[in-house]
Formats: C-alpha cells, sequence, structure tokens
C-alpha cells in the first residue's frame, strides 16, 4: 500500500517537471482553461441563483391571473368578467389590477406603472423603484413629469422611493392611485389590465382554470406554475445564447487540448522511449500522463471557479449581468443570493476536469505502447 | 529542496480550503439574507407581482409570464425576445427616440 | 549466468523490408566478468544486448536468466525482471532535458515505490562516489560530455543492477574520457556486477579489464571465442 502511495507520488512529481519543462505552451493552455471554466462557472452560479431567487419569491405571486384577449393580444378586461369569476365554486377572492408600461425618452427606459390594492398613494403622488431613482436623480420631495395619453403633462409628486433590497422586483416600478393611472392612461372606470384570482384549495387551480376558459372563451388564465416555468426556460434560453457565443472560444480550446495532448510532439514520443527503456510499463506511462493532465485540470477548475464565485456573488456579475438580463436601458442593480452548493461545484467539475483528463491520456496509448528497445535503435 | 508533489499539494490544499469557505460562506450569505428575501416575499405579495425586474425594455421581458402570445413580434425597444433574430438586430432609431412629441 | 540458445531476431518479419538482426546466437555468459561485443555497425551488437536485457522477445530461441527462462515470461514480469536486473548506458545517454540531475538519476526506481529518502540518499550517494555531487540540482543540458554520461551510468545503478549494459558507451567521449569510463567499469567488475558492452572502439576492447571479446558480423558469432583471459 505505501508502495502504491509512494509511486503515485513519484509518478505526480515527475508530471509536475514534466509540464514545467514546457511551462510556456503548459501556463497558456492553464489560461484559457481556466478562463473557460471561469465563464461556465459563472453562468451556472448566475443563473442558477436567479432561478431559485426566481421560484422562491414569485412563489407568492397570484395563484391564477386571467387575461383578456382581443384578435391574439392582450386587452383590458372588463368589471363585469370579476362577477362571473365570483360565482365559479372554489374562487375565494378575484380583483382587479391596474397597471402598464411608461416609456420615459429621456432616460430611454420603460417603467412599470401601477395602482397597488393594498398600498395606499395619495393622488397626484407616487411611489418609485429604486432604478427610477437612479435614472432621473430623485427622491423623496421631487417631482416627476409624466405625459399623459392626451399629451398633457402630469406632475407627480414622490412621496418615497422603494427599498433598494427588493430591488431585483421593484426597479423600474411607479406606484400611483387608480385614479391617477386611469388619468395618465386614459383608461375609462370598470376596465382593468387583468384580474388576479385567490382559489380556497390550491389543487383545484387547474380545475378553476378550465372552468374560466370555459365560462370566457375570450380570457387566458395564466397559473403560478406557469410563472415559473416561464423563469426556468427563460434562464436556460439566455444562458444558452452566451454559450452559443461562447462555443466558438469552446471549440478554439478543444483544438488547443486536442493539438497538445493528441500531437504528441517528437519529444514527448523521445521521452516516453526513454521512460520505457528505463523499465517503465505502459500503465505507468498512461498513469504519468493522467496525472499531467489531472494536474492541469484540477488547477484550471479550481482557479476558474473560484474566480466565478468572487465574480458573480462578491463583485455582483459585472461581465455577466448585461448579457443575461437582457439590454436593459434601466439595468436594476441588485445582491444576487449565492444559491450554490456542492452540487452545482460537482456538475462544473464533472463537465471540466474528466473530459480533458481523459483526452490526455487517450493519445498517448499508442506512443506508450512502445517497445522498450527502440531508444537502443535510433 | 522540496518536492513538486509537496508544492501542489500545498496548492490544492489551498483551493479547496477556499472553495469550501466560499461555500460556506454562500450558506451564511443564504441565511443572512432571509429577512430580505421574506421582504421580497411580502412585496410580490402586496403588490401582486409575477415577474422579476432584469429587462424593462419590452413588455414580454419585463414581464415574460404575462406576455400574449404575438408580444414578442411587436415590443421594443432594444428587445431581447424569444427567436434568435431579436436578439442581434437593434430596433430602429425612431422607435428608441420614443414614439410622442419628443420630452425636453 | 546468462545462457542464449540459438537466439534469432527478425524485425518486419514477412515484410519486403525484413531483416535479421540477429541469426541464430548461442553463447554463454559468465556472471562477474566484463564481455565486449565488437562488431561493425549492423552487426546485430545492439539487438543482441536488447535482447539480453529483456527489452524486447527473441524472434525464436531461448534465453536463460541465472538457469531460468526467461523468453517466455508474461510482460510484467519481464519488465519486473528487467528493472531489478538491468542497468542501461545508452550510447546518447538520453537523458531527460530540462530535468535535474538528482531526477534524471531517480527515474528508472519510480514506479518501485521506495521511499522518497531512502531513494534520494542513494541517488546523492551514486551521484558523489561518480563526482557529481555538486551538480545534483543542475539541469543535464548544462552538462559536459563527460558528466552527462557519469548521470547516465548513476541512472543505471540506480535500482542496484547485478548486470550492466552498454551500447557504445564511448562514441561520444574523447580518449582520455573513454579510459576513465573503462575504470569505472573495472571498479564495478571488482564489486562483482556483470558487464556486456557493444563497442567498435579500441579503446574499449583492449583495455585491461575485459574478460572476453565477442565478435559479431550479420548477426552471427564469427569465431567461438577470439580471446579468454
Amino acid at each position: 500500500m505505501a508502495r502504491r502511495l509512494h509511486k503515485q507520488r513519484y509518478l505526480l512529481d515527475f508530471a509536475l517537471s514534466s509540464l514545467w519543462r514546457r511551462k510556456g505552451k503548459n501556463l497558456a493552455l492553464l489560461g484559457v482553461y481556466s478562463l473557460l471554466v471561469f465563464v461556465l462557472a459563472s453562468v451556472l452560479f448566475f443563473t442558477q441563483a436567479l432561478k431559485r431567487e426566481a421560484a422562491l419569491v414569485l412563489a407568492a405571486s397570484p395563484e391564477l391571473i386571467v387575461q383578456k384577449l382581443a384578435a391574439g393580444r392582450h386587452d383590458l378586461i372588463p368589471a363585469a368578467y370579476a362577477e362571473r369569476l365570483r360565482e365559479i365554486r372554489g374562487v375565494s377572492r378575484v380583483s382587479g389590477r391596474l397597471w402598464g408600461y411608461y416609456y420615459d425618452a429621456r432616460v430611454r427606459a420603460n417603467y412599470t406603472v401601477m395602482a397597488p390594492e393594498e398600498v395606499a398613494v395619495p393622488e397626484q403622488a407616487v411611489l418609485v423603484g429604486a432604478g427610477i431613482a437612479r435614472g432621473r436623480h430623485l427622491s423623496r420631495g421631487s417631482t416627476l413629469t409624466f405625459q399623459g395619453y392626451d399629451g398633457t403633462p402630469r406632475a407627480f409628486q414622490v412621496r418615497g422611493v422603494l427599498s433598494p433590497e427588493s430591488e431585483l422586483l421593484t426597479a423600474d416600478l411607479v406606484l400611483m392611485a387608480a385614479a391617477d393611472v386611469r388619468r395618465l392612461f386614459g383608461l375609462a372606470e370598470g376596465l382593468y389590465t387583468d384580474l388576479t384570482v385567490a382559489v380556497n384549495n390550491p389543487r383545484e387551480v387547474a380545475t378553476v382554470a378550465a372552468k374560466i376558459q370555459e365560462l370566457l372563451p375570450d380570457t387566458r388564465p395564466i397559473l403560478r406554475d406557469e410563472i415559473r416555468r416561464t423563469y426556468e426556460a427563460a434562464f436556460d434560453w439566455r444562458a444558452g445564447i452566451l454559450l452559443s457565443v461562447f462555443s466558438g472560444a469552446l471549440l478554439a480550446f478543444l483544438i488547443f487540448a486536442w493539438d497538445k495532448a493528441a500531437g504528441l510532439s517528437a519529444e514527448e514520443r523521445r521521452e516516453i522511449g526513454i521512460l520505457k527503456a528505463m523499465g517503465w510499463e505502459t500503465g505507468e506511462v498512461l498513469q504519468l500522463k493522467f496525472w499531467e493532465g489531472a494536474v492541469v485540470s484540477l488547477t484550471a477548475f479550481f482557479m476558474g471557479t473560484l474566480a466565478a464565485y468572487l465574480h458573480v456573488f462578491v463583485a455582483a456579475a459585472p461581465l455577466l449581468a448585461p448579457v443575461l438580463q437582457g439590454w436593459s436601458v434601466l439595468y436594476p442593480r441588485f445582491r444576487l443570493t449565492p444559491f450554490i452548493g456542492l452540487f452545482e461545484v460537482a456538475i462544473l467539475f464533472f463537465f471540466t476536469v474528466v473530459p480533458y483528463t481523459a483526452a490526455t491520456i487517450v493519445p498517448t496509448w499508442r506512443a506508450a505502447g512502445l517497445e522498450p528497445d527502440q531508444v537502443m535503435r535510433s | 529542496m522540496v518536492r513538486k508533489s509537496t508544492l501542489f499539494f500545498a496548492f490544492l490544499t489551498t483551493v479547496v480550503l477556499a472553495l469550501g469557505l466560499a461555500l460556506g460562506e454562500a450558506r451564511l450569505r443564504v441565511r443572512g439574507e432571509l429577512p430580505y428575501l421574506r421582504q421580497e416575499v411580502m412585496v410580490v405579495k402586496t403588490l401582486q407581482l409575477t415577474d422579476l425586474c432584469l429587462a424593462t425594455e419590452a413588455r414580454h421581458t419585463r414581464h415574460p409570464s404575462q406576455a400574449d402570445w404575438h408580444s414578442a413580434f411587436q415590443s421594443h425597444p432594444a428587445a431581447l425576445d424569444h427567436f434568435p433574430s431579436g436578439s442581434i438586430i437593434p430596433p430602429p432609431e425612431n422607435v428608441r427616440r420614443g414614439y410622442g412629441p419628443q420630452a425636453p | 549466468m546468462i545462457e542464449l540458445s540459438q537466439v534469432r531476431k527478425v524485425f518486419h518479419a514477412g515484410r519486403p523490408n525484413e531483416h535479421v538482426a540477429v541469426a541464430g546466437v548461442s553463447l554463454t555468459l559468465e556472471a562477474g566478468r566484463l564481455t565486449v561485443f565488437r562488431g561493425p555497425s549492423g552487426s546485430g551488437k545492439t539487438t543482441l544486448l536488447s535482447l539480453i536485457g529483456c527489452m524486447t522477445r527473441p524472434t525464436s530461441g531461448r534465453i536463460f536468466l541465472q538457469g531460468r527462462e526467461i523468453t517466455s515470461l508474461p510482460l510484467p514480469f519481464l519488465t519486473d525482471l528487467r528493472r531489478r536486473t538491468f542497468g542501461f548506458i545508452f550510447q546518447q545517454f538520453h537523458l531527460l532535458a530540462k530535468v535535474s540531475v538528482l531526477e534524471n538519476v531517480m527515474l528508472p526506481a519510480y514506479p518501485l515505490g521506495e521511499s522518497y529518502s531512502a531513494l534520494k540518499s542513494r541517488a546523492l550517494s551514486w551521484l558523489e562516489r561518480l563526482g557529481l555531487a555538486a551538480k545534483a540540482a543542475a539541469k543535464v543540458e548544462w552538462l559536459s560530455g563527460g558528466e552527462a554520461q557519469r548521470v547516465a551510468i548513476a541512472r543505471a545503478l540506480i535500482n542496484g543492477p547485478q548486470v550492466l549494459i552498454a551500447d557504445e558507451p564511448t562514441a561520444h567521449l574523447d580518449s582520455h574520457l573513454s579510459q576513465e569510463f573503462m575504470a569505472l567499469m573495472a571498479d564495478f567488475k571488482t564489486a562483482g556486477t556483470t558487464i556486456l558492452i557493444a563497442s567498435h572502439d579500441p579503446l574499449v576492447h583492449e583495455a585491461v579489464a575485459v574478460d572476453r571479446v565477442v565478435d559479431l558480423r550479420d548477426g552471427r558469432l564469427v569465431s567461438p571465442e577470439s580471446r579468454i583471459c
């Protein structure tokens, strides 16, 4: 047992010597490899953190939202629909949401204007999200002017800025009284943007949704579960865009690694020949190459992963956020809760360390099988 | 002369510990941020929110869960939509400037 | 100690470039002697040495080592036998560049997995005996030809071989260094090591320590015995 350990340690010693002999090439490889792990790990950590936070936080969103559709587009829903929904068995509460978008050409940003039901905002006053406050340099007491649907400017007094802690949800929100929302957008009384429905028994949500579609065929119910799925899909797709852009680099790395590993140089062949002549077995040469691959990939894995952790969770992902968040005009600035654990790290390990190590051993196979006397003959 | 493997083990121990510390810190931070997360849950509940504020440029990116089936073709400015072309082609400048009369 | 019986080695058998390197050699080599294989290049000296050193197997014929037939041993046993019994010194030295002298010397012992301190002190003591103690940490490409060969000798000796095999060891040495090499071989012989050298250098086969010269031509022994001291 001790002999085996000693032997592997010797092989590791020699693998490190071997790598160090070609340090220029190997350090370049290590750099590219670490960068690759860094990008993969950053994407993984970032999307994972967002997904988990979205899943956790949006679990509190309305169970069921009912939109009216007109000619395939989202349309305002009449209050009368709410009455009909209340008649469905199992529905405990129906309320109308009043919200819309306002494009502020001055900062080239879209705001989400909303009339909250449970927060009282006086007329001609607003509460703004921290992103807007930053973009327009607003604070409590400032005045914010919106241009109404009819072209008349409407001034609002900023009553407060929403807590920056919830910026992931509220960065672009403008909260105002329902009457103000109607006046700003020219919405008639008795019309809502959509309706939220609360259901007594959570297991009946799907049944209720089916009933709603039957009762009001021009509406579209959106289940909370669909919201969750939307988020899982959205991040996968966006992470996918990034990875597809990045796959060029990945390919270049693979070619580089392949060239490095597969195209054993004459020098490396000669070395293997010497080792064989010195009494090393084929298996020992392969173990040596395994250690070489393992040293490079482990180093790259740890460096890349640690750098990604610092990048995503300490520096708040400055390199990734703009891409994954979309080309927002109003960048929400939020802290990411590091929802990562051994599982994510293990996945990363499996996809980065294992293939490279394997790729370095396989091409050595033939050279390692050299007859030991080849050195004598050369 | 220190053996190279000793140096490598030292390096490996350091980075494994560092990664362990990072994961440990991650757990602590998740715990530490629970109050904020609870606050976020409260915000979602009271305002009846449905989406994260990640991309505000189009309604199907600001509220992806609320988008109607055709919105990915229609919205703007600088829309990142669910179709690859939208990620590549920028919107026309007049759309980005805004539709109505120019703000001062 | 080493016995060869009708040993043949054919390269590229059955192909147009078929080449008979050793064509039926029968020979007995005694332990503790210094034997020189003499012959022009292509006479089969080197191939014969690699056959004896278990680096390659004969096409036909048998080789016995201390009465034990080794030709049919499975590969792992053969490798193990080779690294414990034989030490090799090559014509081109075949040291690994950019690696320290000490590591080069220790290399053949790595697969055996003994403790680092024991191996290192043995390697250092060999380097000291060969006058290379100061060069242990140096890279091999900084060495002179004579130093490089002494490193190669230390490497050949690291596993304490009973048989030392040298292929054209003086090809890259001047007369003075060649004589020094043969003096070293004489020392090892006195210590009980069997020494086999392939060479066509007169300085080698005329050295005093040489017990026997075996002449080879076209893969065959020229005359049964050229010289016995």
